[in-house]
């Protein structure tokens, strides 16, 4: 028995040597594959690396080419605008030293500051032309060139129907770049901080297409520069020697992790290595609100959860069906006992944290626009139900789906409100969850009945939510169409009168929710975790936190 | 051998061909594209995507363009990716699922077999109770849930190793353990059935009679007759192994191949969708190629020529 036991055990040796001799060609490998590698415990004592995670990794560093939120958030440190925000909000110069605005509010004359790219060229009024008209050509297909539309002449040359000399973006000299605009645009200057209107550097991209794909080429101008992108692992960034505010950076460099596992990542910043973490799953955001931890931080967000109800099926064309399926959903339920993340119940369709005409909050004055009342519901559901000739036995026996793409966030919700209409309304509605490209394709072509929705903004602005239901916009999978909204949504894009615009945006959400065109459900937060070393970090609504300006005590 | 490889390589080709094909149908017969989003890209934007991308061209002519490209190596550009095209994704993420894979290959292969050796060595005792419970535990506790576990208890509690992310040796153990036990266990049952059909077998006891070693008639008899159902399953498991694991690369937040099977198919992106699927495929046939040769060195009854076993 001793000696079968010795002849395996040898056996299991040999197996285990044959092992470790497999494995271990792969250690001194690993420093020659990775040469930017950076562990905490490999930063130089006394450098202030913010460590953290970006969930997805960058379709392109280009500003040109962004389309969202994991690029933004490195591009917003690695590049400026001709104007920024502060901590407050409020939008102030960035390589614009100073601006002059014509007297028929069309025409903006930007005076550039003394600013460098990060190769120490500077940054002039050319840079901006060349990057304007290079977003707008329609040979680079950039997603986001609509953003543009707004200079007098992009559409066109876009679309190309015009010429790129009729795009009205012109550097006077090296300091000064006129641009003058289609129409009168309130928010224009929101616009300046957005990121399709980041400057690239004109030689640069002249010189070198390709520029935005290595470390080594990439040139921003912002407070950072891109110095590693090992391509869906990591990127790092350095402080930057040549931007203008120096003196306000205090780190030396961020780096960002790309890990899309939110549960991984959650793990990470857990263990201590990651100083912010943007991304929470839902479930530890909602227990670090229920614990009161310090390290949570309810990030507000322009954001509007809501459910499509499609115009062009029975019984979802008649406003009181539509007010009534409003009217039946306790909101307070679904953000307290299901979002859970600080989210707040709707009170219309512009979510809370934009300002109005006199910069007090755009929401106090137009008020709650949202009713709920189950007694009242049951009878206006009935009401408009025979209106369009229906009974509630032939609604229930129609089959109505409530469609979702598969989340179990939107899962919840969903049976949620399946619930309260069948409690308050005596309805029955099915769950369908699909993959988010079929909903969308179903959303386009109409083949929906209730669908769920949701919309970031892009600018601080209402209009950045209500142009969304214009007739026949891309964005209006409802099918909204009533010409007295489209007449106040236009003429608010069309003017500069502070008044008239904010009136015509009030007038035109209350007439959105008498109608009930969608039923909004919650206002969007951002929760997310900050180490309490870390000092300096805030959030604007419509971006992710900004680390920009953070400091590791 | 010769005429049998020559044959066995026109067919691979042939399948390859109807690989790509199938898949060029089926992919665009799913429902979304590439450029559909919850945003507010004006139709103008939306198709000079398309025309960007040729997607604006019959499908038929798409076709025949895509296997033009494919026959000078051309995989084409991502659709979602402005930086890298699919040739670049391909060789930046193949060497790390495949280091990955190695790995878990290595760790399968010498415990895997071991392990069912021991078992049946043993039949029905404490080691065998305990090496089938591993490869229970192996089978049938998904990788996700393998993963979650190891980063909870090796990387969280105790601190030995990172809970994910990518750069150094370490970065890799975790994930080859957990990409591992899968393989592992089905070699070890695998192994364990036929060698136990393997033990009963005469001319094992035989060679016992004649009084050879227990470890000589086990090394040299026993287990070399009873790795051939091991290695029938290699090839699949090998190609599996090199191109990555979604599951694993996700959660462990690795930059490798595996992850982009399942994100170009929710992204739409249809030359990522054909590039992988066509390595895959290439890998796969070629490996199962390699088993077919690997069987007749170690059984020397399968013939290859043309009259055949």
């Amino acid at each position: 028995m001793s000696k079968k036991l010795i002849t395996l055990m040898s056996l299991l040796l040999v197996m285990a040597i044959v092992v470790t001799g497999c494995s271990s060609p792969a250690e001194p490998e690993a420093p020659a594959e990775t040469p930017g590698a950076e562990t905490p415990a490999e930063t130089p004592a006394g450098e202030k690396i913010l460590r953290t995670n970006n969930s997805s990794e960058p379709g392109s560093l280009d500003p040109a080419l962004a389309q969202g939120t994991h690029e933004s958030w490195i591009l917003s440190n690695t590049f400026e605008g001709l104007m920024t925000y502060d901590a407050e909000g409020n939008v102030i110069p960035g390589i614009a030293e100073d601006y002059t605005l014509s007297e028929d509010n069309l025409t903006y004359t930007f005076t550039l500051r003394d600013a460098k790219w990060s190769n120490g060229d500077p940054v002039t009024a050319h840079d901006f032309e060349f990057s304007w008209k290079r977003a707008l050509d329609p040979d680079l297909a950039a997603d986001y060139a609509f953003q543009l539309y707004y200079l007098k002449g992009a559409e066109a040359y876009n679309t190309g129907e015009g010429s790129v000399d009729d795009v009205m973006v012109k550097a006077l000299d090296d300091k000064t770049l006129e641009v003058t605009l289609e129409a009168p645009t309130g928010y224009f200057l929101e616009l300046t901080a957005f990121y399709t209107y980041y400057p690239v550097s004109k030689n640069v991209v002249e010189a070198n297409p390709d520029w935005a794909k290595e470390p080594e080429t990439h040139i921003g101008n912002g407070p950072f520069k891109l110095t590693t992108w090992e391509h869906n692992a990591y990127i790092e960034l350095a402080k930057n020697e040549n931007y203008y505010a120096i003196d306000q950076i205090n780190l030396d460099g961020i780096h960002f992790d790309i890990i899309e596992d939110e549960n991984t990542a959650w793990q990470k910043y857990e263990g201590g290595e990651y100083d912010i973490l943007a991304t929470l799953p839902q479930a530890v955001a909602a227990q670090m609100a229920q614990e009161n931890n310090p390290e949570l931080v309810i990030g507000s967000q322009v954001g509007i959860y809501y459910y499509n109800l499609n115009s062009e099926v029975v019984p979802f064309n008649n406003a009181k069906v539509r007010n009534a399926l409003s009217m039946a959903i306790d909101r307070t339920t679904i953000v307290e006992r299901i979002t859970q993340g600080g989210q707040l119940a709707a009170e219309g369709v512009v979510p809370v944290g934009l300002t109005d005409e006199t910069g007090a909050e755009y929401r106090d004055k137009v008020g709650n626009l949202v009713t709920e009342d189950a007694a009242a519901a049951k009878a206006l559901f009935e009401e408009g139900l025979a209106e369009e000739g229906m009974t509630i036995d032939q609604f229930n026996n129609a089959g109505f789906v409530i469609l979702f793409n598969t989340l179990e966030a939107h899962n919840k919700i969903a049976q949620a409100v399946q619930e309260m209409w069948r409690t308050n309304l005596g309805i029955n509605v099915n769950l369908e969850n699909v993959e988010f490209q079929v909903k969308l394709d179903r959303e386009k072509a109409g083949d929906y009945q209730i669908s769920r929705g949701g919309w970031i903004g892009d600018y601080m602005d209402p209009m950045t939510i209500l142009d969304l239901w214009l007739e026949g916009g891309a964005f209006n999978d409802a099918g909204y169409a009533n010409p007295e909204y489209d007449k106040l949504i236009l003429e608010a894009k069309g003017t500069a009168d502070q008044d008239i615009r904010f009136n015509n945006m009030r007038e035109a959400e209350k007439m959105l929710m008498e109608d009930m065109a969608v039923i909004p459900i919650y206002f969007y937060t951002q929760p997310y975790a900050v180490k309490s070393n870390i000092e300096g970090i805030y959030k604007l609504p419509i971006y992710y936190p900004t680390i920009t300006y953070a400091d590791i005590k | 051998m010769k005429r049998y490889l020559l044959k066995r390589l026109a067919m691979s080709i042939v399948t390859l061909w109807a690989v790509i094909t199938i898949t060029f149908i089926l992919m665009h017969s799913v429902p979304g594209n590439p450029f559909a989003a919850e945003s507010k890209m004006p139709k103008v934007v939306y198709e000079n995507l398309q025309a960007k991308y040729g997607l604006d061209k019959p499908l038929t002519e798409q076709y025949v363009i895509y296997l033009g490209n494919l026959l000078k190596g051309d995989l084409g550009d991502s659709m979602k990716s402005r930086v890298e095209t699919v040739n670049d994704m391909i060789e930046r993420g193949f060497p790390v699922s495949a280091r990955l894979g190695l790995q878990a290959l290595v760790i399968a292969i010498c415990f895997g077999p071991a392990l069912g050796a021991f078992a049946a060595l043993y039949q029905n005792k404490f080691p065998d109770y305990i090496s089938m419970i591993i490869a229970i535990i192996g089978i049938s506790v998904p990788s996700f849930i393998m993963g979650t576990v190891l980063i909870q208890f090796v990387a969280r509690n105790v601190e030995w190793l990172p809970v994910g992310g990518w750069g150094e040796w370490r970065h890799t153990v975790l994930p080859s353990i957990a990409m591992a036990m899968m393989p592992l266990a089905t070699m070890a049952r695998l192994m364990r059935s036929s060698m136990l059909e393997v033990l009963g077998q005469d001319y094992i006891k035989t060679a016992k009679s004649k009084g050879i070693t227990r470890a000589a008639v086990i090394l040299k008899h026993a287990v070399r007759n009873a790795i051939l159902p091991v290695i029938s399953v290699l090839g699949t498991t090998i190609s599996n192994l090199l191109v990555g694991s979604f599951v694993i690369e996700k959660i462990f937040g690795i930059p490798g191949l595996g992850m982009f099977f399942i994100k170009s198919i929710n992204n739409r992106d249809y030359t990522l969708i054909m590039g992988t699927t066509i390595f895959y495929a290439g890998i796969l046939i070629f490996m199962l190629l390699l088993v077919d040769i690997a069987y007749m060195f170690i059984d020397p009854r399968i013939k290859l020529t043309k009259e055949g076993r």
